[in-house]
This record gives C-alpha cells, structure tokens and sequence, in this order.
C-alpha cells in the first residue's frame, strides 16, 4: 500500500515535469527527454507540435510582444517576434486575425482602452508593413479588463502590458 | 435663542442658503456638530402595518445618518413616543434627549396600496418645518417613499435638495481577476433592490443615465469588440448606437437634453472624441488630434465639454466648447488626471488623478483652479456625482492577486468617506438624477 502510493506520487510528479516541460520553449524539437517509456499508461504522450498548428504559433513563434510603461512603440524584441510571426503567417495564410491590445492595471479604464488599441495597432502596422495582408487583420483593445497576471506590481504589470496575435479560424 | 446650525463641508464659495425656518444646516466652511434627529417608528393606522412603521423610520434614519451631517437619537433614549399623528407634538420630551429635528410619520396599508404621512419638526423652535405631505402607491415602492421623506427633511434644513430618491447603474463583478465576469446592475443609491440589466456574458463598461433616468448608455463586447449600446431600463429593450466597420466606439455620455451622446471612436490606434445625434445616427468629429481623446463629459448646460487627452505627452484634463475651437487644459499639477465629470451643480468638475503610484479622486472648479483630492487609495477611479452635487461615487479596487473593485462614496467635503452595499464587486458606478 505504501509502496503503490509512493509509485503514484513519483508517476504524478514525472506528469507534471513533463506538462511543465509542454509550455518550454523548446518543443516541436520532437526530443524526449523523460524517456516515457514504461509511462504510458500514467496518460502521458509525447509529439512534436504540428509547425502549422495555432499551439505552435502561441508557443513556438511567440504570440504576444510586451511594452513599456504607458508605450505603444515597439522595441527590438518585439520586432524580433513580429518578424517570426509575420514568416508564420505568409506559410498559413487562411488564418484570420485579431491583434488584442492590452495595459496594466495602473490606469484608468478609458485610458487604457484608448492604450490598449494603440498597442494593437502598433502590432497591425508592423506586420502589415512586413507583407502580411491586411485583410486579414483586426485590432481590440482590452485596455486593463483582461490581465494574465494578477499580481500588483511590475513582474506582472510587464506581462499584462501585452498585444497579443491572436488567430481566429482558417479562413480557407 | 440660536436655533441656526452651522454644519461643515469646506465646499468653497457654494452659496450659503438662506431660509426663514429656524432649523438651518448651512453647508458651508467650518465643521460643525451633525444635527440630532429622532426618528420614532411611524404610527401603524392600519392592522399588519406595524412592521413597515418600524421599516420606515429605519429607512429615513439611515438615510439621515448616512449623509454625516446628522446624529440619530437612538430609539432607545426616547422619554416620549407618538401614538398618534394628528395629536400635538410634546415638545419637551423631544428637548430632554437633544433632538433638535423629530420626524412623525404615519403608515396604512390596503391590499397592495401603501399610504405613507409624516411631519417634521424643528425641536427648540416648537413648531413643524414645513408641513406634512402624504404618499401614496404600490407597498413594494414603501423605500422610494422614505426616501422622498429622507429627501424633505434634507431639504427644509440644508435649503438644498437631497440625492436619497435616486438609484445608480453599475458594473457587478464577480470571478477571480484573470477571469473577471461583468454585467450591469442598478440599484437603489442606499443598495437596496438589486436588478440585473444584463447578464455576464460580456465584457461591458461604465454605463451612464439618461437625464431623465429612463435610459442608459454602456459599452459592451458582445461582438467582441467594444460598441456602445442604448438600453431602456423599463423594459429593458436596447439598441447597438451606428458605428464604422474596424473602429472601436466606447465612453459615452448623454448630452443634458438627452439627444446626443458624446463619445469616443478609435480608428487606426488613435482615438478622437465624436459627438452622434441619437434620433438622426449623425456623428460629428469633435476633435482630430494624433493623442488620446476620452472620457468626455458636458457641462450641466450643454454647451462645454471636459475630456481628458495626453496630448501634453500625459493624461491632462481640457475644456473645449461644444461648437468646436481650441481645448483648454485646466490641470497642472503633479501627476496624471482623467475621467473628469462636471458636476450637476456646473461650479466643479470631479476627475481621478493618479501621482506616485497612488490613485485620487478630485475636484476641481472648471477653470481648474481649487484643486482638492478627496481620496488616496491603491486604485480609486471613475467619480460620479449625486444629484445635488454634494456626494462622489465611484470605484475603489483593491491591491494584489486577490484584489476586489467596490463601490465607495465621499462628501464633497473629503468626509464621510464609507463603501457602499453591492452583492458582489462593482465598479463604474453611474448616479440618476433625483426621483428617478
């Protein structure tokens, strides 16, 4: 009883390695580093992520570029991401587009309604001006209604201050 | 004798009322003692009333107390009662415990038909304020009617109308805040009788009355993007207002005659202020810069608009004349401003300001000299006014992983500072217009 237990515990606890190990940034390598043999039957598989698929796009290529506070330019790293998207986008041209602009909690709601849609089209401009079709794109703003982070201060404000490339069905 | 009370509110330059009654609450600078008042429960003149004679002087009571500007004499202190609401007043039992303002009041019920009296009395003076007034309708609007009494006795002794009868429009919220659900809700402006406008569905924001509180202007994303919608509270029925295919439409407000709405309309990242005629769908562009325009709000006459725009480089609250013309900026101190709303009133405009990491509501005259912060507070936003102008509402959000938006109001003053009853979180709160 007490041995099966402990097997259970040691079986959840590789799980959930491995679910950690889902969200790297690393996968559509199709590596396996956990040897899963002999795991199968704890529900765990292991694939490489289809490169056409919208999990691909989100973790692969990097749906979201960040901003600086109360900033709707992009900086560096967020071009570097864009490019990637805009490569991905040209491959799987039937998706259409909606560009979620976002801000912190610092700011009142208008404002960052009105911040938000800057930040989006920020987003739309760049990859429009980089060949993708921009019939294919809108932009929202959420302005600070919908945060992924819900701590109050700047390791989740840098991560709320987001616009995120969002797809929305093959239009194909 | 002095029966004239001098009561508190550091409200600058609001003209002191002038009334013949003795009993006179003059709202003005300088802090004074909160007028005492008993309230005895009403006279039941009909059996299976006694219940709501109790109800509604608890009503009218809190109603009182609520404003600050009152002390309640306890019902236990009193040395005499009212039987009966025609028989003479025995002053001197009032004297003994220090109210200087009784209110008598009489109920009977008939089936569903409520019938409500009551009288007030100025205590020292011996003699009634005013005279009585009667009411008469439905048992279930028993609360309205305490509020107009509330209404009556703010009135004779301040000399101003009250904000009691009047309810509020808000946002209800409930869910963790990754997963925030919104809907509207109004209320009683007290938080009694709780009604659902919409469900929770969709993301939906600061909803606004109507000048004659029948209507109400919000945005909602029920298509997924934000649009503004016309509901009519009765009934419920409502209307997407015209908008352009890929623009964003959101931060309405009614103008005083209740045909136009100013707003503002997002169009390739940028965001202007619109103004659109409800009856005709004609929109009109009221300003046309590369900065944020939002949250417009019309001075009480129609005839200026309060926004606030970055185009300064930060958040900054300008006037600018309906017609059009070159908008004003009216605020220059440290930090950010937004959200203005002019008051009914016309002499003040209430804004959120945002310096050092901390959040305030304001008000300022509508040149922006006077600026006084009301508040300090993590997140305080999003001012509404009572009717008379003396009471803000607004929203309150609280810090952290776990943090809740509540409704709160505050006196002109800075006092009397208190949440207010929602059944959930809430925020952007609207206030009606008095009797509605």
């Amino acid at each position: 009883m007490k041995i099966s237990l402990r097997a259970a515990l040691i079986v959840s606890a590789i799980a959930l390695a491995a679910c950690a190990q889902k969200d790297g940034t690393d996968m559509g390598t199709g590596s396996d580093q956990f040897g899963t043999g002999g795991f199968e039957n704890g529900g765990i598989s292991s694939s490489a992520l289809d490169p056409a698929s919208t999990e691909y796009f989100a973790q692969t290529v990097g749906d979201r570029v960040l901003f600086p506070v109360d900033q709707s330019s992009l900086t560096a790293d967020a071009r570097l991401i864009l490019d990637g998207q805009v490569a991905w986008l040209q491959r799987n041209g039937s998706y259409q587009i909606v560009i979620e602009g976002h801000a912190d909690e610092q700011g009142t709601r208008e404002y960052n309604v009105a911040l938000g849609a800057r930040r989006a089209n920020a987003v739309k401009e760049y990859l429009v001006s980089q060949g993708v079709d921009a019939s294919r794109l809108r932009t929202v703003s959420y302005g600070k209604e919908r945060p992924i982070s819900v701590c109050s201060s700047e390791t989740c404000y840098s991560q709320n201050r987001r616009a995120v490339t969002a797809l929305r069905g093959a239009g194909s | 004798m002095l029966f004239r009370i001098f009561f508190a509110v550091c409200i600058l330059a609001w003209g002191a009322v002038v009334s013949a009654a003795p009993l006179k609450l003059e709202i003005n600078q300088g802090v004074i003692e909160p007028v005492p008042f008993a309230v005895p429960a009403f006279v039941p003149e009909t059996s299976g009333a006694e219940g709501m004679a109790q109800d509604l002087a608890q009503v009218v009571a809190a109603d009182l107390l609520g404003t600050g500007l009152f002390r309640e004499i306890p019902q236990s202190a009193f040395v005499g009662a009212i039987t009966s609401f025609s028989s003479p007043v025995q002053f001197s039992d009032w004297k003994v415990v220090n109210a200087q303002v009784l209110i008598s009041g009489a109920v009977s019920i008939e089936g569903s038909n409520i019938t409500v009296k009551f009288r007030i009395y100025d205590v020292f003076a011996g003699n009634e304020l005013g005279s009585g007034m009667r009411f008469s309708g439905q048992v279930s609007g028993w609360r309205r009617m305490a509020h107009k009494i509330s209404d009556a006795v703010y009135s004779r002794i301040t000399g101003e109308a009250g904000y009691f009868d009047s309810r509020i429009v808000f946002v209800s919220e409930s869910g963790t805040k990754s997963a925030r659900k919104k809907s509207l809700a109004i209320m009683d402006y007290d938080g009694a009788n709780v009604q659902y406008l919409t469900n929770d569905n969709d993301l939906v924001l600061a909803p606004r009355f109507s000048p004659t509180g029948d209507r109400i202007l919000y945005t909602s994303y029920e298509t997924g993007f934000p649009r503004i919608y016309l509901l009519e509270v009765n009934g419920l029925r409502k209307r997407a207002l015209q908008d352009q295919p890929g623009t964003m439409s959101f931060a309405p407000r009614f103008s005083p005659d209740g045909q136009s709405v100013v707003y503002s309309l997002e169009r390739n990242g940028n965001t202007d202020l619109y103004e659109m005629n409800l009856a005709s769908g004609q929109m009109r562009q009221l300003s046309n810069a590369p900065s944020i325009e939002t949250a417009p709000s019309y001075s009480p006459d129609g005839t200026q608009i309060v926004f606030e725009s970055d185009r300064s480089g930060t958040q900054q609250i300008y006037v600018m004349d309906r017609a059009g013309g070159t908008p004003k900026r009216i605020s220059f101190g440290d930090g950010r401003y937004g959200t203005p709303v002019w008051s009914p009133r016309g002499d003040m405009i209430a804004f959120t300001k945002q310096n050092k990491g901390r959040f305030h509501i304001g008000v300022m005259r509508t040149d922006g000299s006077e600026e006084r912060l009301l508040t300090a507070s993590f997140l305080d936003e999003g001012p509404t006014w009572s009717p008379n102008g003396r009471v803000i509402m607004f929203t309150r959000e609280t810090q952290g992983a776990s943090g809740v938006a509540r409704l709160y109001s505050v006196d002109v003053s800075g006092r009397n500072l208190k949440p207010v009853p929602t059944p959930g979180g809430g925020s952007d709160p609207a206030w009606s217009p008095l009797g509605r």
